[in-house]
């Protein structure tokens, strides 16, 4: 009985930290090239519903993927134009879009309320995830697999490639990138590009697997935590695994305690847990002076105009 | 126009180059020749166009007219990359660097081209051990010092072996020990058959590195020389220029024998900063009526003396510095401000104005005691707008109104705003650094006009520049300062380029003719020109 609940427990947890590592993996390229995109929950609802209806349409949850993948990468060449083309501000940019995101995936999934769609579903064969503990290692989707690959590539690409280091250099300082010669527009359309690209995919795993049905709003504020997530990693993508995986931890308690019938707080104090861990952690970080803003790219969030 | 000869022996050879930017020829007809090996000197003021020569021959600005020939062929350098690729590397004076990453990652996002960590570290190796520099290739460059950092950049330069180096004021921010490490490496370099193209105007660095020099003004070559033989006070007078004794002079009278509004007495300071120049046994008197300019080389002094002055630092003793007969010495900034000493230093953005207030605001920040810009602690806008706008138009500042940001006007612009933001106060003592650096002659000459009714009106008036001919058609005095040593001062009546070469040359306070045979064989280094 217990060992049922663990297994449940374990699996609930890698699946709620997954969108999150992905968004926040996206999220910490685009910062590493000095762009701060706080649109990240807007694109995973643009890519939650962009996946969803594609999914709907052809049958397919993985071409919905690659919907999702496709519409969060065009809100975020929306965000790159008016920040990177415009110079426009990029923290009220980034507000916007989130608040963009919220309208368009509301109005494009008015029809699809209330209904269902083929999963994702496990990538192992049944058979292969018989075993309870087998499960917790099997029984997974693509996404989970692909989560943890895919932070080991970025972080392998940022630390030992020649475009990482220019994308670090480009998020250092954008005069020097650009007086050497590097197209400093460029290397930051293409970081914030992906993190479009993986916020939109984060968003997918909501309406795909976690919750394959249409509901407004379905992201409930993850997008937030994928961005205090990077901060708390001090833009370390291993970091980014134990962070993604602690918070999924949290709400998954959260989750346990309310089917359980956890009496002693009230439902709505349990769902607060995530967000009280994100400030908890945001104020436990920057209370030591010094650590975050040592390892925050210098120009994050600046504008760069090549004269 | 005869044909130039071309020199095959030659490793840099331009020929009749010219660039002109709207309003300024920056360059006109230039030429000159670089031998392999050759540590080649380009010498002359701020503003005589090295920059501007140094750009076009790494490729960052085109010329008008002219050719380049490199090791005897005709090239067009339409690029930096172009020009790495033919063997030139540049060190400039603002370095690219990135604080966050390693030096090794420094090095690497210099290149060109990708290049193994491994083999990119043994190279980078060879090379240090090959030139003696001392560098830790892991270490982040936030952690180093500038010496060091300037090795990054040296290093980035060295790796596509260049058969031409250019260095832009190398040592403005080195230490002496750095100095004569870098002299080493140079020579060194040399003596491999790299020319290396050497930006200065420090005399004393160029007489003991290089053994050829071209000596530029105002665009044009004036001189071709080699500065081993040279004297020191022959290539500052060069520098300087031989129309010094004509530039145009003040003609009106104003009230002579004022009384003494600003004295300065056996002011000394210690470094305020690294880099900084301590101060030492200042002395000088300004009085009603009179402006006193203080010449020399940017760094020996001269930001420390308008701290000083300004009250942004406070001298050691309050009777150091007396206004109008009263110890202000121990005074803040706005103590002083309010007794009658208003200051404009030489930054203007940051330092003179906040670039994010508008116009208002920045004239509330200097003018509010003077002019009654505030009432028991409540600022009176309409007041400080109208005062804003009074300086905009009686200076003839470009700007949409007092409104705008200080940050959305040009630096000429700004400039002579804040200057008139300051002289509209009416102040006793009215100390300024650089007043028409980056402005147009028009704007300048204004400029000039309000300081000279200014003094007329009875204010003593100190102008610290680095620019002769301002100082000639200003002041009643000059006075040179060098290694934060004041010279006397002597009357611009009778300042000569002689004169004044001395008196940069860090001979100072002897008597001219003494000198004028039998020319001292070495000049005290470092020693220094006008820059």
């Amino acid at each position: 009985m217990t060992s049922a609940l663990l297994v449940s427990f374990a699996m609930t947890l890698a699946m709620a930290a997954t969108p999150i590592l992905l968004a926040s993996l996206g999220e910490l390229v685009a910062e590493k090239a000095g762009v701060l995109n706080l649109g990240v929950e807007g694109m995973m609802l643009i890519g939650a519903v962009t996946g969803f209806a594609a999914a709907t349409l052809t049958g397919s949850a993985y071409l919905g993927c690659l919907a999702a993948i496709l519409g969060g990468l065009a809100a975020s060449l929306v965000f790159a134009g008016l920040t990177l083309g415009l110079s426009s501000n990029q923290v009220a940019t980034g507000l916007a879009l989130t608040i963009f995101g919220v309208g368009a995936s509301s109005l494009i999934g008015a029809p699809f309320v209330g209904k269902t769609v083929a999963r994702i579903g496990p990538l192992f064969p049944a058979a292969l995830a018989e075993h309870p503990l087998l499960r917790v290692v099997f029984g997974y989707d693509l996404l989970v697999y692909g989560a943890l690959a895919l932070a080991a590539a970025v972080g392998w690409f940022l630390k030992h490639t020649r475009p990482g280091l220019i994308l670090r250099a480009v998020g250092e300082s954008d005069t020097s990138a650009h007086s050497i010669g590097y197209s400093v527009l460029a290397v930051r359309t293409a970081a914030v590009a992906f993190g479009g690209g993986m916020a939109g995919l984060a968003g997918a795993y909501f309406s795909l697997e976690l919750t394959p049905m249409w509901a407004d709003r379905l992201t409930a504020g993850r997008g937030w935590i994928a961005l205090a997530l990077v901060v708390f990693a001090s833009w370390r993508p291993g970091r980014l695994v134990a962070g993604a995986y602690l918070f999924g931890a949290v709400m998954t308690l959260e989750l346990h305690a309310k089917a359980a019938g956890f009496g002693l707080l009230p439902p709505e104090i349990l769902a607060m847990l995530p967000y009280l861990a994100t400030i908890a952690v945001l104020t436990l970080i920057s209370v030591r002076p010094g650590r975050v803003s040592a390892a925050a790219p210098a120009c994050l969030g600046k504008s760069f105009s090549p004269a | 126009m005869n044909p130039v000869p071309v020199l095959h022996a030659a490793r840099l050879q331009l020929s009749e180059i010219s660039k002109s930017f709207p309003g300024v020829r920056a360059n006109e007809d230039v030429s000159l020749v670089v031998a392999p090996g050759e540590i080649h000197a380009l010498l002359g003021e701020n503003g005589a166009g090295k920059s501007t020569l140094v750009k076009i021959i790494y490729g960052l600005q085109a010329p008008d007219a002219g050719e380049i020939r490199f090791d005897g062929q005709l090239v067009t350098i339409s690029s930096p990359k172009t020009a790495r690729a033919l063997g030139i590397g540049m060190v400039f004076q603002q370095f690219s660097l990135f604080d966050a990453l390693s030096v090794i990652e420094n090095i690497a996002v210099g290149l060109d081209g990708a290049m193994d960590r491994k083999a990119l570290a043994g190279r980078v190796d060879a090379i240090l051990r090959a030139y003696s520099l001392p560098l830790d290739l892991d270490r982040a460059v936030h952690t180093l010092s500038v010496g060091e950092r300037q090795r990054i950049e040296i290093v980035r330069c060295l790796l596509v072996r260049p058969k031409l180096l250019i260095m832009d004021e190398p040592t403005s921010v080195l230490t002496p020990q750095e100095v004569e490490r870098l002299f080493a490496m140079l020579r060194q370099l040399a003596a491999e058959g790299c020319s290396i193209l050497y930006i200065s105007h420090k005399l004393g660095e160029i007489k003991a590195l290089c053994s050829a020099a071209t000596i530029l003004r105002a665009g044009k070559v004036v001189a071709a020389c080699d500065p081993r033989v040279e004297s020191t006070r022959r290539m500052a007078e060069l520098m300087i220029g031989a129309e010094l004794n004509a530039v145009e002079r003040r003609d009106e009278g104003r009230p002579a024998g004022g009384a003494v509004r600003l004295a300065v007495r056996g002011l000394s300071l210690p470094p305020v900063g690294p880099f900084s120049v301590p101060l030492r046994d200042i002395g000088f008197e300004v009085r009603a009526g009179e402006i006193v300019g203080i010449a020399g080389v940017a760094g020996n002094g001269q930001s420390e003396l308008l701290l000083a002055l300004s009250g942004e630092v406070a001298a050691p003793g309050p009777e150091m510095i007396t206004l109008d007969g009263r110890p202000i010495g121990r005074a803040r900034a706005g103590a002083r401000r309010r007794r009658g000493l208003c200051a404009v230093p030489e930054e203007r953005n940051g330092h003179a104005a906040i670039p994010d207030l508008s116009l208002t605001d920045n004239a509330m920040l200097t003018a509010r005691h003077r002019l009654a810009l505030t009432l028991a602690g409540f600022l009176r806008f309409a007041t400080a707008r109208g005062y804003a706008g009074r300086v905009i138009a009686r200076f003839g500042v470009k700007a949409t109104g007092p409104g705008a940001l200080a940050r959305s006007l040009s630096g000429g612009n700004l400039q002579k705003y804040i200057m008139g933001r300051e002289i509209m106060q009416a102040p006793g003592v009215l100390v300024v650094a650089q007043p028409t650096w980056g402005v147009d002659a028009g704007a300048a000459a204004a400029i000039h006009r309000a300081l000279l009714d200014l003094a007329a009106s009875g204010s003593a008036i100190v102008v610290i520049s680095q620019d002769l001919d301002e100082l000639l058609a200003v002041s009643d005095r000059l006075a040179v300062l060098n290694e934060g040593r004041l010279s006397r001062a002597i009357p611009t009546a009778t300042a000569t380029a002689h004169a004044l070469g001395l008196l940069m040359g860090g001979v100072h306070g002897e008597p001219v003719p003494s000198h004028a045979h039998g020319t001292p064989a070495r000049v005290p280094e470092p020693a220094h020109a006008v820059a």
